[in-house]
Order: structure tokens, then sequence, then C-alpha cells
């Protein structure tokens, strides 16, 4: 169904306001990014020197640089499929609930409004080696933790925090999405003699597929950038490089190392990644959405 | 009242108000907790000595999140007119020659008094250009020393307070079957285990004089000694004799809490430590490992300076000449060195500090300045003054960790540090010939 405006010119205004913001906060900034990657700079921004690919170059022969992609990776799609996984649970069992449905739905939403830097530090306190009562727990049970020394455990503590807080988005669109699977449906597999299993698996998941890939979508752009925060209020990249992603490496480099031509390279190359990232997706795995 | 009048009456009236408001000046500073309120009551003294200027200190966050914000102030040009930037930042301040106004000439410039022999020249070596000529206002320097919980000392029977590291490790081992479950923690592991320890047993941190001689120095933190130490810290980490909280100074809080009797940390954390230990303190001098060194050499200086940022008004620069000179004062400096546990750095402050008995009175405070000022210094006991080095510290700090961790062997993880920190040097080397 296209709309159809009387005056040429009434959609470009009304488009304006969007296309400024886009203009201003994305293209400007890109472009300023994509111009210092071919620069080395001074940290006081007082000379600069053209250096064509040579921040590329030392990028790609950097071996921490493809350590960071893939602990980048490996955090990434964990945050997503963990998160994604319990919010997909949790709205099923939300869904079933007759009594006090309103009170569970509001309790596992508010964890999204929690900001990212406070969501890491409070999971940092409770998996705090010396007080942290998870900590302590885990001590008895005969598991030594302590994330500042053990790389795998910082990045177990930053999955687990990054993932907290987005379990209540995808939940909220899991639960509508469920709500949408047309009751006869259901009816006539059980009727058939389906089990709850097999309805789930055979008739709900696939018309779930459009939730779900949207959410892929949502949490791997979520996880690749929106994280900076937990990783920043907690293990700041470490210890040693275990949790520095590639979008903390950028701040890192660019911010504290004070090297802004390779920090410039970093956000171009992770531009690029995440572009890509997407229309892998768009192109393979949306064949298989089925859209009603 | 007639227009035109009306109008006259506020011009003159705004004109007239010119004339009070004094020329403001702002500070940026890293200084938090008890030393931050400490900058707020001298910024607060000197203002109410004279109205021609307003000091404004503001607090910025820790060292790094300081120095980063006032290079993304200069470049979006709304820096302040003073900045505390630590010493590793040392390096890259002094080649910003089109950013930094150098203290020296300030001073000259808007007609001060200013003398440098009359500040300590353990300190002032550390700012000082190749031709003698001071490029910082040195503020808070600090060195680090041992604190030891005199309570648990006791119940450990532990009665000489350790001077190496053999006897530190003796000490641990008797306060484990006493059951204290640490026996010493650090801050800033680099700083004091590392750059230190180095000038402590007076071998090379990096060649040309640790940087003094030049932009193309290359490190040399692997060499033997070094990596000795590194790979004992690594036992003592799997055998609690050493427990690690970290690469700043989080470990004041296992110290505080009497899970750690000892810590090494910066004579400056003094002040913290007096408010927060509930428990009877010492304070002794770094320790060295005997038999590697006769006679344990001078530490290098840690804490921060001032530096003056170019592109204020000539007027704001004659405030900011009289406001370093005012911290330079005697009273001043000894109030501070007193208070915060920073070195006094001038030789008048030292002394007024010694007439007035205050370390016969605090046992343990004179420890740091007598420590700093041990013997003559080498060429490896100056300082460092390396670019990029606080991503170095970075490079350092992650390597150490991986030897705590018991996954890399001293000497590899700091074979990789250095590697990495020459890759950083040659960078900087680079962009500021």
């Amino acid at each position: 169904m296209t709309v159809t405006f009387p005056q040429k010119g009434l959609p470009w205004l009304l488009l304006l306001p969007q296309l400024l913001v886009t203009a201003i906060f994305f293209l400007w900034p890109a472009g300023q990014a994509l111009e210092q990657a071919f620069y080395q700079e001074d940290a006081f921004g007082l000379s600069r020197e053209f250096v064509g690919f040579e921040n590329f170059v030392y990028l790609f022969t950097d071996p921490l640089y493809y350590q960071s992609i893939l602990t980048t990776l490996v955090f990434s799609f964990s945050v997503a499929i963990a998160g994604m996984s319990i919010a997909l649970l949790l709205a099923v069992m939300a869904d079933r609930v007759i009594r006090g449905k309103l009170t569970y739905q509001t309790l596992l939403i508010w964890p999204y409004a929690v900001a990212p830097a406070l969501a890491g530090v409070l999971w940092w306190i409770l998996f705090d080696p010396s007080m942290g009562p998870i900590a302590l727990w885990l001590e008895s049970a005969g598991v030594d933790w302590n994330h500042y020394l053990n790389g795998n455990q910082a990045m177990i503590l930053v999955i687990i925090a990054s993932t907290w807080k987005q379990i209540s988005y995808n939940f909220l669109f899991f639960l509508a999405g469920l709500q949408a699977v047309p009751r006869s449906l259901i009816e006539a597999a059980s009727i058939d003699g389906a089990s709850p299993f097999k309805r789930f698996w055979t008739i709900v998941f696939p018309l779930l597929s459009p939730t779900t890939f949207f959410l892929l979508v949502v949490n791997l752009v979520y996880a690749f950038f929106e994280t900076f925060g937990v990783i920043d209020a907690t293990t700041k990249g470490g210890p040693g490089q275990s949790t520095n992603t590639l979008v903390y490496k950028v701040f890192e480099d660019g911010f504290i190392g004070l090297d802004l031509g390779g920090s410039a390279a970093q956000s171009v190359v992770l531009m690029g990644i995440v572009g890509l990232m997407t229309v892998i997706q768009f192109r393979f795995i949306e064949r298989k959405v089925q859209y009603s | 009242m007639s227009k035109r009048k009306l109008s006259t009456l506020f011009l003159g009236v705004s004109l007239a108000s010119t004339g009070f408001a004094a020329t403001e000046i702002e500070w940026w500073h890293a200084m938090g907790g008890a030393n931050g309120e400490k900058v707020n009551d001298i910024a607060a003294v000197f203002n109410e000595s004279q109205d021609a200027y307003d000091v404004k200190p503001v607090y910025k966050g820790n060292y790094t999140e300081t120095m980063t914000s006032a290079i993304a102030a200069f470049r979006a040009k709304q820096q302040p007119a003073i900045v505390q930037v630590f010493e590793v930042g040392t390096a890259s301040m002094m080649a910003a020659k089109g950013a930094i106004y150098p203290v020296h000439q300030l001073m000259s410039d808007s007609d001060q008094p200013f003398d440098e022999s009359t500040y300590l020249s353990a300190v002032t070596g550390y700012y000082t250009s190749n031709e003698g000529k001071m490029l910082s206002m040195p503020f808070n320097s600090s060195t680090p020393v041992l604190y030891y919980n005199k309570n648990l000392f006791k119940k450990a029977g532990i009665t000489q307070v350790p001077k190496t590291w053999q006897e530190v490790e003796s000490a641990a081992k008797k306060l484990q079957m006493s059951d204290v479950s640490c026996g010493f923690t650090t801050a800033w592991q680099s700083w004091v285990q590392l750059e230190n320890f180095s000038s402590r047993h007076n071998v090379p941190f990096a060649s040309l004089d640790n940087g003094f001689g030049g932009l193309k120095t290359e490190l040399s933190f692997n060499g033997p000694l070094q990596v000795a130490h590194i790979k004992k810290m690594g036992e003592w980490q799997k055998n609690g004799v050493f427990s690690y909280s970290g690469r700043t100074n989080d470990g004041a809080a296992k110290f505080y809490s009497q899970e750690c009797a000892m810590f090494t940390e910066s004579s400056a954390g003094y002040a913290g430590i007096k408010r927060s230990a509930k428990f009877d303190f010492g304070v002794a001098e770094l320790p060295y490992w005997a038999g590697k060194v006769k006679e344990p050499f001078n530490t290098i200086i840690g804490g921060a300076s001032l530096w003056v940022l170019q592109g204020h008004s000539k007027e704001e620069y004659k405030g900011v000449a009289s406001f370093l000179s005012f911290l330079s004062r005697a009273d001043v400096q000894a109030d501070w060195h007193q208070f915060s546990g920073y070195l006094p750095i001038t030789h008048a402050a030292y002394d007024l500090t010694k007439n007035q008995g205050y370390y016969e009175a605090n046992i343990g405070t004179e420890t740091g300045v007598i420590q700093m000022t041990t013997g003559t210094p080498t060429a490896n006991t100056k300082g460092l003054r390396l670019g990029n080095f606080v991503q170095i510290r970075g490079a350092i700090d992650e390597a150490l960790e991986s030897v705590l961790s018991g996954d890399v062997d001293a000497q590899t993880a700091l074979d990789t540090a250095v590697k990495r920190g020459n890759t950083l040097l040659r960078k900087f080397e680079r962009t500021n010939d």
C-alpha cells in the first residue's frame, strides 16, 4: 500500500528532521573517522601526517587485533544466544501463567531500565572474590573464583552482566510474538496428538521466526556496541586482553593510548564487520524466516 | 524613568560590576577523597588572600582520565589553565610544544621570582628539560614504601620490620601460621614492582638513561634481576605470600580489612590509611633483595606535576604564576606534605617540617623523603622519560597478570611487554620528532 502526497516537497520536509539527525550524528562522525584513519596525529592535534593505509596494515599485522576479533565474536554470540534462549524460555512460561501474569511481566522487564554501567557494577560486586555473595558461594562449592586474574572468569562475568539486561528486551518481543500465534493452530495440533514439546518446535517456533530473526540482529548489534558501558565499568578490557572487545579497544587505543589514527582505523573496520554481518544475516537467514 | 536614563543606568552598573570580577583560573586535578578536600582548601586560602584571581579546582577523575580530558579539551579549545598530569605523562606533555607553556618561561614572563635550586633535585630532575629548564611545577611527588600492620605482626611474633624481600617472605610465612591468609599486596604493580624495583637495585629500565637521553630509547626491563623478581611474585601469588589486587590501588581495601598484613603503596597513601586503618600501622622503606645490591639505591618519584596550557589571556597567566608561587611556599608545602604523605618538594618545606618536630611525632612519615634522597642518583635512578607510557604500562600490567595467573613464565611475559612497548616508543618517536 503506497501513500501518495499531493505536493512534491512535503515528503522531503517530513523526512528532513530524521535525515538531519542521521547526517549530523552518523554520517559526519563516520566521515571524520574514515578521514582520520589515514593520518597519524599527535595527541594534542598540533600536527598530522598522511600515512595512507599504514594504520590498517598495522592493525592486520597485530596478533592482538585478531585476538580482539575472536574475543568479540565469542562474547557477542554468547550474549545473543544466551539472552535469546533464556528470554524465550521465560516468555513461554509467562505465556502459560494465568495468575499474576502482569506481576511476572513487570518484574522481568525491569532490568532493561538499568544503565549498562550499573548492571556491570552490580554483577561485579556480586562476584567480588573477597566479599561477593556469589563468589563466596562458589568458593564453598570448590570453585576458585577470581576474575581479577582469570580471563575466562572475567569474560563469563561480563557476559552475564550484558545478557541480564538484554533478557528483558528479548522477553518483551517473544511474549508479543507468542501471543500472536493463533490458538486454533495449537488446538488442532493437540487434537492430532502432538506433545507440547512437538507443538512448540513444529508450530510455535517457526511462527516466531520473524521475531527471532529481528532479535538476533538487534542482540548482535547490542553486544558489539552497547556493551561498552559494562566493560568500562568493570574489567576495562582485562585481565590481560581477555575482555578487550573491538568496541572497547577502539576507546582504549584512541582515548587512553592517544593513538587517534589507529583507533579511527579500528572503528572503520568495526563498522565494516557489523555491516557485513547484518548483510549476511539478511541474505541467508532471512530466507528461512516465515512471514505470514 | 525615561528609556535613555534606564539604559545608562544599566550600562553603568554592568561596567562597575566587571571591576569586581576576579579572573577565574581553572585547575583540573585528579586528587580524590581526603587529598581532594585538601586541594580545595589550598585554593580557598589562596583565593581569600587576594581578590584579583580566583582559582577553581575541578576534580576530573583518576590521573588517566584527567590527562585524557585535558587533551580532549585542548583539541576542542576548552582547555583549563592548569592541569595535573601524572609522571608517566611527562614525555607526552614535554613533546607537545605548541600546547604547553613551560613553567620557567611563565614565571619569567610574569615577573615572578623563581629559583630552581630551592627545589629537591630528585623531584625536579624528572620535570626538567635536557637544558636544565623546569617545564612543569612539581606539586605532589611520592615514592613507594611498605606499610605494615603492627597488630598482626605482634600476633604472629614478628619483632623486626622487614627490610629485604627475603624478610618479607619469611614474615608472610609467619603470618600465615597465625591465620593471616595474605602476606602482602601491592598498589600500582608496574610502578612499584618493576619501575621502582629497577631503580632500587640500580638496573636500567630503558636505554639512553631510561629515556632521558632521547626518543630513540628502547626498553630493557626484561633483565635477569627483574625476571627473577617477577617469577618470585608468581610463586608468591600461588602460596599466599602475595595477593594481587588489580592494577591501581584497590589493594588498600585488603590492607584496611586486615586480609593482607603488608602493603607496598605510594607514600601518598598515608592520608587514606590513617583515616581508614582501624589498627596500628608502620611505614618502612621499600624492600630490596639482599645480596643483589650492596646498599639499596634511591627510589623514583610517582605522583604528578602541574602543567600550564597555552591559549589563555596574559592576565590569567599572571594569576597562574602567582598561584604557583603560592603553592611553593614553605608553609603551604609543609602542610600539604604532612597531610597527604606526598613529599615536600622544596628544601625549605622539608626543613620547616623537621623544625616543627613533625617527623618525631609521626614515626614513619619521613621514610619516603629519606628513601628518595638516599645516596647519589645514577642514570638508572633519576626516573623515566618514555613516550606513550600509559599504553606501555598497560602492556606491562598484562604481562605481570599473565605471570600471576600462572599462564606465562616471567621471561616470556617480560620479553613480550618489551616488544610491545618498543613498538609504542617507535610510534611516539615518529609522531614527535
